[in-house]
């Protein structure tokens, strides 16, 4: 490409700015779960997860002890305590009497309340109220305060969701489905894709283009007659008529279409020479295939590899139709399609599920985007 | 669990194993029939020429067989169930149809499905041409499409929890936690329910689809533009073309026919969408799909006859697509 544009500074400047801001975009919606699933349960709802490293604050309401509680000592009266319970990381900032002030006093300075009486409340939320006379009446004294909220990571999420919410024994069952529903049709699709592009036979080129028309065929079209047909084969066998086996060969059957085409324009371009060298060298069909197609073809089966399990682990279509919904057979997005109904306002377990989803295929992605990108360039670029 | 993880790994085994004993098993058996080695010279020729008869339909058979079974006979059985009745036994004509045009839901889902065939494919092509472009030029542009590209990856039901987050509303005097209502806020509007709000409610779960396909937008299109030949621009350049005219008049021609391919695979995809609403409303506030559609008569109405037609619809909306992808290839393949 040319540099000329932007050769201004203002111009280049401009163009990082600009890419800046896609990025940002792009990026801010995943990072605001993966944020919200390390935050503790009560922040997430309390403050905007862009927060999270902040130090939040908010006013409240305490009460203080009764005259039960109180001592007698250098002939004051005191009543002692703590507004926050054990273990609480909040940060007294400043507190008040009335709801209207909450933050009248800093927090360590003495009050004033008038009649001698004073109060003193400090940081860690620890108090003194003291009277020169008695403290009267069982109702106990409501004030008001100011605490900073330190930023609060926490993993707890994550447990919550793989042991109790089902996510840990789904992503089991993404496996079971996704590996077998990978492999399977890989080398189904490579002896097809050879045949197709190597060998010469008659209706060849009607195959191709059966192939090529089945690939956007939507998925829609299949799912009624299939389901009727698995229904079928299981009530005549006496089976279940929803398996892994069963949602295996589907998807099986759905990739195929792209899996030959992706194939074979690969094999198709392979050099001619080698295969008719091999050929004049005495080997057959399958010799040259095995010893000679597969090993060229790594890089292209790798990439239907990728998108192949990509696919299937995002899949939530394939899987509702042909798979129970009990805790045995839910894949990870039919589980995250139904918290969604029955968890709606918990954040912290909908933002974890759905971090522990994403989690395979973006490591795939990152790990593998080269394979990804090429196999997305040849399946879409020739044919279309 | 133990014995799935288990069950799962014997049937990658006995899947794997048994295509190989199949293609090697079958490759032997013809050899074996018709022997071409040890044999004398002419019937050797005659066996060679019957194997080469027999061996691509040992190659291509178990694919031909699955295709068969999972999408050719489904496709001719849909077509079928779409004049037939809720179980699928008896004829009942054109009645489906008829319904689905006299159906509000249904006419709703067009409607939208329409809109979404304007917005996205466009919205996608554009901003893939645009961060392409922009990118090519930055010693960081590498990482920028990594990231952009990212969303590809994920799941659509896991890109709607991230953008029910984002749209997430909570009642006034509430800290908003959504942070489309908290910018919204923060420059002085007032929050909204953005995805039960009808009519504008759609754009917002485009948004979604928009966000995820621009990367695959994005990649082809960069890869395609990477593709003009410099000097071509380099003479634009020297002929005194500004950039915007050496955008317009030398790379979008150029480059016509991958954005004619990104765009019907979007188109393609926009056909189906069916897990964004699924996830995001349900088809409430008159946001469903055909897709969607399609489903809730399937499972919950439990209609077939309704269903398949339905399906038949979305399949009419693919075949000028499909005729122009076969047209295509054939003239480009040809031998291979």
């Amino acid at each position: 490409m040319a540099r000329s544009p932007g050769k201004s500074f203002f111009g280049r400047f401009g163009v990082h700015i600009a890419v800046a801001a896609f990025v940002i975009i792009w990026t801010i919606p995943t990072l605001g779960i993966l944020v919200s699933s390390l935050r503790a349960k009560d922040q997430i709802v309390a403050s905007g997860w862009w927060t999270a490293l902040t130090t939040a604050s908010h006013t409240d309401a305490g009460r203080l002890g009764g005259a039960a509680n109180q001592v007698e000592k250098d002939g004051k009266f005191l009543i002692m305590g703590n507004l926050f319970g054990a273990g609480d990381s909040r940060t007294l900032t400043a507190f008040g009497i009335k709801a209207q002030a909450p933050a009248e006093f800093p927090a360590g300075s003495v009050a004033d309340l008038g009649d001698g009486v004073t109060l003193q409340v400090n940081n860690d939320g620890s108090y003194v109220m003291s009277s020169p006379v008695a403290f009267e009446g069982d109702r106990a004294r409501r004030i008001y305060y100011a605490a900073s909220i330190p930023p609060d990571f926490t993993a707890e999420n994550y447990k919550t969701v793989l042991l109790s919410e089902g996510i840990g024994r789904s992503f089991i069952n993404s496996l079971t489905v996704t590996v077998p529903a990978t492999i399977i049709p890989i080398l189904i699709a490579a002896f097809a894709a050879y045949a197709l592009a190597w060998m010469r036979f008659p209706g060849r080129a009607l195959l191709i283009a059966t192939i090529i028309g089945l690939l956007v065929v939507p998925l829609q079209m299949s799912l009624i007659p299939l389901l009727k047909m698995y229904n079928g084969v299981g009530a005549f066998f006496g089976v279940p008529a929803k398996t892994y086996l069963g949602i295996w060969l589907a998807h099986t059957g759905f990739g195929l279409p792209f899996a030959i085409y992706l194939l074979r324009s690969y094999i198709a371009g392979l050099p001619r020479e080698i295969m008719e060298s091999a050929r004049i060298d005495g080997a057959s069909d399958f010799e040259i295939f095995v010893k000679i197609v597969l090993p060229l073809s790594f890089p292209v089966l790798a990439s239907f590899a990728i998108f192949q399990f990509l696919w299937v682990w995002n899949d939530l279509l394939v899987a509702m139709v042909f798979l129970r919904t009990d805790a045995d057979q839910m894949v990870l997005t039919a589980r995250l399609n139904n918290l969604l109904g029955s968890r709606g306002g918990n954040w912290e377990i909908l933002t974890t599920s759905a971090f522990v989803t994403i989690l395979v295929p973006l490591a795939v992605f990152f790990s593998l985007q080269r394979y990804f990108v090429r196999g997305l360039l040849a399946g879409s670029v020739k044919g279309g | 669990m133990t014995a799935q993880i288990l069950s799962a790994i014997i049937t990658v085994l006995i899947g794997v194993g048994g295509c190989v004993i199949y293609f090697w098993g079958a490759n032997r058996l013809i050899d074996l029939v018709f022997p071409s080695r040890g044999v004398s010279g002419a019937a050797a020729i005659d066996n060679l020429r019957r194997q080469g008869y027999i061996r691509p339909w040992l190659f291509v058979g178990p694919a031909l067989i699955i295709l068969t079974v999972y999408l050719i006979y489904p496709a001719i059985a849909t077509f079928y169930y779409s004049f037939h009745d809720r179980g699928g036994q008896s004829f009942v004509g054109l009645s489906n149809y008829s319904w689905a045009l006299g159906d509000r839901e249904f006419r709703q889902a067009i409607f939208n499905n329409l809109l979404w065939l304007l917005v996205v494919p466009a919205a996608c092509t554009f901003l893939g041409l645009v961060i392409a472009v922009l990118t090519d030029r930055i010693w960081w542009g590498t990482i920028a499409k990594s990231l952009i590209f990212m969303p590809l990856a994920i799941s659509f039901v896991g890109a709607s929890v991230i953008w029910k987050f984002v749209y997430e509303y909570r009642g006034d005097g509430q800290t908003q936690i959504g942070i489309l209502n908290a910018l919204v806020q923060f420059f002085g509007g007032d929050p909204q329910v953005w995805v039960s709000t009808p009519f504008w409610n759609n754009f917002f779960l485009m948004v979604i689809l928009i966000w995820i396909q621009t990367g695959f937008a994005m990649v082809i299109l960069s890869s395609a533009l990477r593709g003009i030949p410099e000097e071509t621009i380099e003479a634009a350049t020297i002929d005194g073309a500004s950039p915007f005219q050496i955008f317009w008049k030398i790379m979008i021609p150029q480059i016509w026919g991958t954005i004619a391919v990104v765009w019907t695979t979007i188109t393609i995809l926009v056909l189906k969408v069916f897990d964004i609403i699924l996830t995001m409303t349900n088809g409430q506030w008159n946001t469903n799909t055909l897709a969607n559609l399609m489903f809730d008569w399937m499972f919950r109405g439990t209609d077939y006859g309704r269903g398949a037609t339905i399906a038949i619809v979305i399949m009419l909306a693919v075949v000028p697509i499909m005729i122009w992808n076969i047209r295509q290839a054939t003239r480009e393949g040809g031998g291979h």
